[in-house]
């Protein structure tokens, strides 16, 4: 938001100068209602801009002076010497608060209030408080509910409802967001051809949804519907309803609640013994669309009580190396029906082909189940770390309080269980170096008691975890002296935040001038790094002097399967981690003659460096006429490595390698092909680091 | 790409609406009052309009009513941007053909929330 402030500024400077001139216009013209507009105008804007910004002085001030101005522009007030005077005063004061550092003063607020009342003693309105207009409120998102309610929404537009640009599918799809949501579409209105208006609006929805949201955001979803248009918004279901048993309602009570059916007609009916719906319709009392769509709601209260019971009576505990096999089958399975969609299309047999599809779509039912089993919520990992913070506060005479966040963002089992070395090493860190005592924070004006905050969230295929303290923040010249004297870096490197902060993850690096038995010495920050590389996640910090530190990791849901790109060299097929390829681009024979011994290439206007993997691999056979560099993002940087051919993606099941291999470089796993041979998992991190290397 | 057609006579609402629109994956046209908006609106298409209230030459409840007559966005979603204490704006361009409104001050999350409810992602 900040970068717009100096925006604002310089447009409010013009406003005020314009609003100047404005003035002296409407003293010689006063009733001139394009001037006053336009001092009107003036006004609202430069209120409008300051509240964004956050400049409440000036806010609340403009939002009193506008409203008296109002009065002019109505003219229930009139144009008088004096109001000139006071508008004057008026803009000279916003100039005074624009230019001061702090709108929000005693001293302004004794001003606005002095020419506020002699305003509204002009207009004749009795002199309130002036009350600063305060910014949007911002609400805790995290804050859940977890009662699930079933609503019934009955949504008419109104046939002129295209006309005010509103899509009434928009708002279906935003219910859709709510929870599980079903759509009755009523069609009955709908007149034939010759009188059909393709303008308007005919159809009617019955939506029945279960949701833990309240019937006011649901409300919320038709703020905007023109007042003819019908939203009606019942909860036919509760929590406690759906528990109750023996709480399901008959069709006949649905029908009579919804008001469709009086009660003679359901009595009438449920004396001729045949099935009520199809006699109503019989009847004519209903329509066959209200039937299906009081069946529908009927069917979902009735689900939803049956998977509230399961969930009360049946879980069971299963080991879980069950579950890992389980995972690890389920991968098999993927690959080996990947092969088979692949074959079906190349026999081009229909049958064939929709087998295969339907398989694809099984397996991918049962792949994400199967992962869902072994997902855990980070609750439990995250109420271990109170005992720990608690502890060592206490032993180094500190306040800290442990604040959680998201807790129930589900990951990977043994996502969670490699987590937790690397997140005790950075809460201890925190704990030890970034929260300071409590006689030094009340010094600085902060709360005695420091706080950490741990907090979860899903994003995409990741979740990522943040560590938040509030303590003194990294020191950047302390980092950098360091990195110096250890001869990491130059002493006259130029280096941003980022890469600053990144320092601290270099082998050997501890800054803490005492060190303490907490977070001690000898384990630093860059094992946290490599442990988090080896999830496949990135870290990353931000850090505020004086403010405190961030920690945030990007973890994947899971380990066990990846996106992979399938490549080959010298006749073998290797993986890499789709993840972190940008791109393929083609190297052939010339222009490998070409480069020589400089192995750099172009890529989007910078030249980056390349390694060959067959020369890797101590493959000196004949080069292929055409090879293929396969682009790579690792540590923020780009590099290229060389294969025979990229085969394309690849969904991977990863494998360990045994303690045989454990000692290798370069390999972080194996997968199994669906033909059953076997294909490497490079570690694109180290190779590129090695191309790096080589290029220099 | 969708395009967004913003219309508001301060330069700071507009920078600041282009910065979070361009953000969000959107196309962004601009105009400094509802006559400019108009002439470029006239021929170009957009898939919605954010227009403030308070402008010279035609102000935004007026290009509602211009845009709803012309042949090319009688359909267009229209957004009105509002404060808080203007209710009675807001059931006014609701009755000329608004699709819906934006209350200052807005940030980010707020603009782009309201942007996918009237024309999705």
């Amino acid at each position: 938001m900040n970068q717009f402030k100096e925006t604002f500024k310089e447009e409010a400077y013009e406003l005020l100068g314009n609003l100047e001139d404005l003035l002296m216009e409407m003293e010689e013209h006063p009733e001139d209602p394009e001037t006053i507009a336009a001092v009107f105008r003036s006004i609202h804007t430069i209120k409008g801009s300051a509240s964004m910004f956050d400049y409440n002085g000036i806010s609340g001030f403009t939002h009193s002076v506008e409203s008296i101005l109002d009065g002019v522009r109505e003219g229930s007030m009139n144009v008088s010497k004096e109001l000139i005077d006071l508008t004057l005063l008026s803009r000279d004061h916003i100039t005074n608060m624009l230019n001061a550092e702090e709108d929000v003063t005693p001293e302004f607020q004794l001003v606005s209030e002095d020419i506020i009342s002699k305003l509204n003693t002009l207009a004749g309105i009795k002199t309130e408080p002036l009350v600063p207009v305060s910014p949007s409120q911002v609400e805790d998102k995290k804050q859940k509910d977890t009662v699930f309610n079933t609503f019934r929404i009955n949504f008419k537009p109104s046939p002129e409802i295209f006309m005010s640009g509103t899509n009434p599918l928009l708002l279906l799809k935003e219910l859709k967001d709510f929870g599980e949501c079903h759509v009755i579409s009523h069609t009955s209105d709908i007149p034939s051809l010759d009188k059909y208006d393709p303008l308007s609006s005919y159809i009617r929805w019955e939506i029945v949804l279960v949701s833990d949201r309240n019937t006011d955001d649901i409300k919320d979803v038709f703020i905007f519907l023109d007042p003819s248009s019908v939203v009606e918004v019942s909860v036919v279901a509760d929590w406690h309803d759906i528990l109750n048993p023996g709480s399901g309602k008959k069709l006949g009570e649905i029908l009579m609640e919804k008001g469709l059916i009086k009660r003679e007609d359901l009595e009438n009916v449920l004396d001729s013994r045949k099935k009520v719906g199809e006699v109503l319709v019989e009847n004519g009392l209903v329509s066959s669309s209200d039937i299906k769509s009081a069946l529908e709601e009927q069917h979902i209260t009735k689900s939803l009580k049956q998977t509230m019971s399961d969930k009360s009576t049946t879980s069971i505990r299963v080991k879980s190396e069950k579950l890992d096999y389980l995972v690890d089958s389920v991968g098999e399975l993927v690959t080996a029906q990947a092969r088979l969609s692949q074959l079906a299309l190349q026999f081009k047999q229909s049958s064939l082909i929709s087998l295969a599809e339907q398989i694809e779509r099984l397996t991918s039912d049962l792949r994400d189940n199967a992962m869902s089993l072994r997902m855990v919520p980070m609750g439990t990992t995250f109420s271990r770390f109170k005992r720990l913070v608690r502890d060592l506060s206490s032993s180094l005479d500190k306040r800290i309080q442990l604040v959680t966040l998201g807790g129930d963002t589900e990951l990977d089992k043994n996502v969670i269980e490699k987590l937790n070395d690397p997140l005790v090493h950075i809460i201890r860190n925190s704990i030890d170096h970034g929260i300071e005592a409590p006689e030094d924070r009340e010094k600085s004006g902060k709360p005695p008691c420091g706080t950490i905050t741990l907090e979860a969230d899903y994003s995409g295929a990741n979740v990522i975890l943040k560590i938040i303290d509030d303590g003194k923040g990294l020191d950047k010249n302390a980092i950098i002296r360091k990195a110096v004297e250890k001869g990491i870096v130059g002493p006259d490197s130029q280096l941003s935040d980022e890469e600053i902060f990144k320092l601290i993850f270099m082998p050997g690096f501890s800054t803490a001038a005492k060190v303490t038995n907490v977070s001690g010495r000898g384990v630093g920050m860059d094992v946290v790094k490599r442990q988090i590389d080896s999830l496949g996640g990135i870290i990353s910090i931000e850090s505020e002097q004086g403010m405190g530190t961030t920690f945030s990791l990007n973890l994947p849901l899971t380990l066990a399967i990846i996106e992979g790109l399938l490549v080959s060299i010298s006749g073998e097929m290797y993986v890499f981690p789709l993840s972190s390829v940008q791109a393929c681009i083609e190297l052939t024979s010339r222009e490998r003659e070409d480069h020589g011994k400089k192995r750099m290439i172009e890529y989007r206007g910078s030249l980056i460096p390349y390694i060959r993997l067959r020369e890797m691999f101590l493959d000196d056979s004949e080069l292929p006429e055409r090879e293929h560099i396969v682009i790579v993002q690792a540590e923020n940087s780009l590099a290229g490595l060389v294969v025979d051919e990229v085969i394309g993606d690849h969904q991977t099941v990863i494998k360990n390698m045994g303690k045989l291999y454990k000692g290798l470089s370069y390999i972080t796993g194996a997968t199994i092909l669906g033909d059953g041979s076997v294909a490497i998992i490079l570690d694109v991190n180290r190779i590129s680091a090695l191309a790096r290397k080589e290029s220099l | 790409m969708k395009t967004i057609m913003i219309v508001d006579d301060s330069r700071t609402v507009r920078e600041s609406l282009k910065f979070f629109l361009k953000e969000g994956g959107y196309n962004v046209l601009e105009g400094s009052d509802g006559r400019e908006a108009l002439d470029i609106l006239v021929n170009t298409e957009a898939d919605l309009v954010i227009t403030d209230v308070n402008m010279p030459n035609l102000d935004g409840l007026g290009l509602i009513e211009e845009l709803r007559k012309s042949a090319n966005h009688k359909f267009t979603p229209i957004l009105v941007l509002t404060t808080e204490s203007q209710q009675s704006i807001m059931e006014k361009g609701k009755s000329l053909g608004a699709t819906g409104w934006i209350v200052k001050p807005f940030d980010s999350e707020k603009v782009l929330a309201v942007v996918k409810k009237v024309i999705g992602e």
